[in-house]
């Protein structure tokens, strides 16, 4: 229940960050992204204050084994640079720069009763179900062959 | 390059992004969780006895925040140019798009780059570069 309560907690803190920084309003995210037009350099700014913080987070959490709370630390394991994060990350980033929302702050403006935000993450589930159906049948054809 | 000093917020984009950087600690750090949006909602995907929890009491917490905010601060703004279509087609992109390169914004732009991990700065200078280009394309190239 501790658990519970805290990841509440951080998910509130992270979601009132994400508004508070202007990353939930999708105008600002393309000002941002607009290099060539009327620059608005804030969101720089958001990244530059969040890893300015992480980065001490980071360097305590790969010294210790387990959490302040005794739990596991679930620290990523992969170094890979292949094919797959680069056009992952490239399709990502077209779909941020198109609409200007991200996973979080689509979250969040849901959660604002926002129209378009709710039809965005519908679609993003529906990109994510696809991911799953693509991984689930390469993953069959690796284990039965192709027919 | 020209500055758009009218829209720019300094102040409220450095706090915000400072909470975003204490979130993510705090999660690593007492719950033993990377921050990553993307992640966090993909893993809903392949649900694991005591794997579904924890991401979903982060995703009410976050769907908490804007009425939180509204409640003490005032009502939150957001310009949503882009038609129904575009929404359509933009949350494909970002679905796939972060399932395939296994993160987002949150995950990689944040921690892994907290994290100094090279996988993650290559994935948050190809988000960043698509967005880009992806803008610069739809305002200067092709659109009005």
């Amino acid at each position: 229940m501790q658990h519970r309560i805290s990841e509440f907690l951080v998910g509130l803190i992270f979601g009132i960050g994400l508004i508070l920084s202007g990353m939930t309003d999708p105008g600002k995210v393309i000002g941002f992204l607009d290099l060539f037009g009327a620059w608005d350099p804030s969101l720089a700014l958001v990244m530059g204050g969040a890893i300015a913080v992480g980065v001490f987070a980071f360097a305590t959490a790969k010294k210790r084994t387990a959490t302040f709370l005794g739990g596991a630390l679930h620290l990523p394991n992969s170094n890979d640079i292949d094919k797959r994060l680069l056009l992952g990350s490239l399709l990502f980033g077209a779909g941020w720069g198109l609409a200007g929302f991200c996973p979080g702050p689509a979250i969040v403006s849901l959660g604002a009763g926002q129209p378009k935000a709710a039809v965005f993450v519908l679609a993003m589930l529906a990109g994510m179900l696809l991911f799953e159906l693509a991984e689930r049948r390469s993953q069959w054809v690796g284990a039965h062959g192709r027919r | 390059m020209m500055i758009d000093w009218n829209n720019f917020t300094p102040w409220a984009s450095l706090s915000g992004g400072i909470l975003l950087g204490l979130a993510s600690a705090l999660f690593i750090l007492v719950n033993g969780r990377i921050l990553g949006i993307s992640g966090i909602i993909g893993g809903l995907f392949r649900p694991k006895s005591g794997d579904v929890g924890w991401r979903l009491s982060f995703m009410l917490g976050l769907l908490a925040a804007p009425l939180l905010y509204t409640l003490v601060a005032g009502p939150t703004a957001a310009r949503i140019d882009a038609g129904w279509v575009t929404v359509v087609i933009a949350g494909l992109l970002v679905g796939v798009g972060t399932r395939y390169g296994a993160g987002c914004t949150s995950g990689h732009g944040v921690c892994g780059l907290s994290r100094l991990s090279p996988r993650s700065l290559v994935a948050t200078l190809a988000f960043m570069g698509a967005g880009f280009l992806t803008v610069f394309l739809a305002r200067h190239a092709l659109g009005s």
